[in-house]
């Protein structure tokens, strides 16, 4: 199954408005929201059933039992995480803790014990597609893990599909890098913004150091027609195939809010993202004969 | 007075509002705390620029002393060590630096070195300090160096406005940490209203005082703003959908520098947020 991921660098350049749209033109069986911080494909893919919960188990958290517990602090003086709160005892900052046992195997009380935590929630919606998603419980970290276990989940309900459309999480950092790990491709949408020619230069960097394959689209590129030759411009000198230009277009907002893709109404940016979608699965899947 | 500027998501407008806030501040301190796509800098234009390396420690194996034991590798909760071929095999980007393999390894074969992860960069614009973090590309985590950022955070009582990270997550949490208000930016969609509750209950969790901004308002409904009428936020401002402003934004110019217009906006934005650290504080002391 070749997988396409949709990346932007930063959120709100339009990545889940392209994913939907791509998912309904390449009427596709099988699709994941990777943005377990902040998920929004949910909000424009009417789904029929309800979805198999599941709870997501981050990395562990420490706790001390204060009956046991001595008084040396030398949990507090080798936590790097600053999460040992001395006050009246000692007592761990939930959200400051990694789960990285040291404390534990320092205490020599046996005091300190590391405890399994829920950190989010995965959801997994079969009907005639599948459709796999989470929602990272709000301040936990190893937000990576659960991306994967969220690609985990839809490639083992995938079946024999050919392909799965994936909606990227934003930035660089870890969740990204555990979306690209196995991808095929990855679709860059860029924003004709100075900002966002940073954004994207830096995630092109990233999804090169990962060895995988980019192909480029403008959003909204009528906001700044200077900076979207610019960004075309860019591709051409660094061989990175471009898959064209969507304009602005308050029709999206409408349908978006509707709770719709822009390839369900006929609207300018539906069509030109229809161009954009064709063009990338040319290059994903050649036609070799 | 240190105010975040937060949202469920990039590009709502996080930056466009706290590198305002500072311009129109005058005499106060930007700090960019979106290590992985910094773009504040790219509007300031900073000067008389001064750079920080910043890194992170990760364990050194020296091979003579291991004798494969494997005490590190089954400790490590992050699989960051691996034990292959009679050699301990380091992956750094997993490594989160608990030292946790050094301390406990019986032969003392491990030491621990520095990795470089991002740096830092202070410089002025105007009369506003400017401090950037900046990650490389290919690390995981800018925890560290946002640590590290919030110790440019002045002792004086100037204004500071924290850009923060998109989401809710660890990340943004470090960055709220030591804000006495919390400004959200809220986009008048469904996706908008959906990343705001994200970020609401994550101030709420953390007790911080809080109001909306709500950016790019277009005609019509705005799903965002019920919601704050509904859970009885405070609405700090509203933002108009602009081309003009989109234009000179999308250009990283700053408008309050450029048009007596959109400093008004922002300069009254400034008064009103002011007002409710005030009142916060009042309250709380």
């Amino acid at each position: 199954m070749k997988q396409l991921l949709i990346l932007s660098g930063k959120g709100g350049t339009g990545k889940t408005t392209m994913a939907s749209a791509f998912i309904k033109f390449a009427q596709a069986k099988v699709f994941a929201d990777c943005d377990v911080d902040a998920p929004n494909l949910h909000l424009v893919m009417n789904q029929s059933v309800e979805p198999i919960r599941s709870d997501y188990y981050g990395l562990p958290k420490a706790e001390i039992n204060p009956d046991l517990c001595v008084n040396c602090g030398l949990c507090m003086q080798h936590c790097r995480f600053d999460s040992i709160i001395e006050d009246d005892g000692y007592t761990i900052d939930y959200y400051a803790c990694e789960g990285c046992g040291v404390c534990e195997a320092v205490c020599p009380a046996g005091a300190i014990s590391l405890n399994p935590a829920i950190a989010g929630e995965l959801m997994l919606y079969k009907n005639d597609s599948v459709f796999s998603t989470a929602e990272l419980k709000m301040g936990s970290g190893t937000s990576g893990m659960l991306v994967s276990e969220v690609k985990k989940q839809m490639k083992e309900a995938a079946g024999d599909a050919d392909f799965a459309i994936i909606d990227g999480s934003p930035g660089i950092g870890c969740p990204v890098i555990a979306s690209i790990s196995g991808v095929d491709m990855v679709l860059i949408v860029a924003e004709p913004s100075v900002s966002g020619i940073s954004d994207m230069e830096r995630i092109i960097s990233t999804a090169a150091k990962f060895q995988t394959r980019a192909i480029v689209c403008i959003n909204k590129y009528d906001t700044n027609i200077v900076n979207s030759e610019k960004i075309e411009a860019f591709c051409k000198s660094n061989n990175l195939p471009f898959a064209g230009k969507i304009p602005f277009d308050s029709e999206a907002v409408k349908a978006v809010n509707k709770g719709l893709s822009i390839a369900d109404v006929d609207c300018a940016s539906g069509r030109a993202a229809r161009e954009v979608f064709e063009r990338t699965f040319e290059i994903m899947f050649p036609i070799t004969n | 007075m240190n105010i975040a500027v937060l949202s469920g998501k990039g590009g709502t407008g996080k930056t466009l509002v706290s590198v305002n806030l500072a311009a129109a501040a005058g005499k106060s301190t930007y700090i960019d705390c979106d290590v992985e796509e910094p773009n504040g800098h790219l509007f300031f234009k900073p000067e008389q620029i001064e750079s920080e390396k910043i890194s992170v420690k990760i364990p050194l194996i020296d091979d003579a002393l291991c004798n494969g034991c494997r005490k590190c590798v089954d400790f490590c909760k992050f699989n960051a060590l691996a034990y292959v071929g009679s050699k301990v095999l380091l992956f750094d980007v997993m490594c989160h630096s608990c030292g946790g393999c050094s301390l406990l390894c019986p032969q003392k074969a491990i030491s621990e070195i520095d990795k470089n992860v991002g740096e830092i960069q202070k410089g002025v614009s105007e009369d506003v300090t400017v401090v950037t973090g900046i990650m490389n590309t290919g690390e995981a985590s800018g925890v560290p160096i946002i640590k590290n950022l919030l110790e440019y955070i002045p002792s004086s009582n100037e204004s500071v406005f924290i850009d923060c990270p998109p989401g809710s997550a660890c990340i943004v949490m470090e960055s709220i940490k030591d804000a006495d208000y919390c400004v959200l930016v809220a986009e008048p969609t469904l996706f908008g209203v959906h990343n705001l509750n994200m970020v609401y209950n994550l101030v709420k969790l953390f007790g911080k005082p809080h109001g909306v901004v709500l950016n790019k308002c277009l005609e019509g409904d705005n799903p965002s703003e019920k919601f704050c009428i509904e859970n009885r936020i405070k609405i700090l401002g509203r933002i108009p959908f602009d081309n003009e402003l989109g234009t000179l934004n999308s250009n990283a110019l700053i408008v309050a520098r450029e048009s007596d217009k959109y400093r008004a906006i922002f300069t009254s934005l400034l008064e009103t947020v002011t007002k409710e650290v005030q009142h916060e504080t009042a309250v709380n002391s």
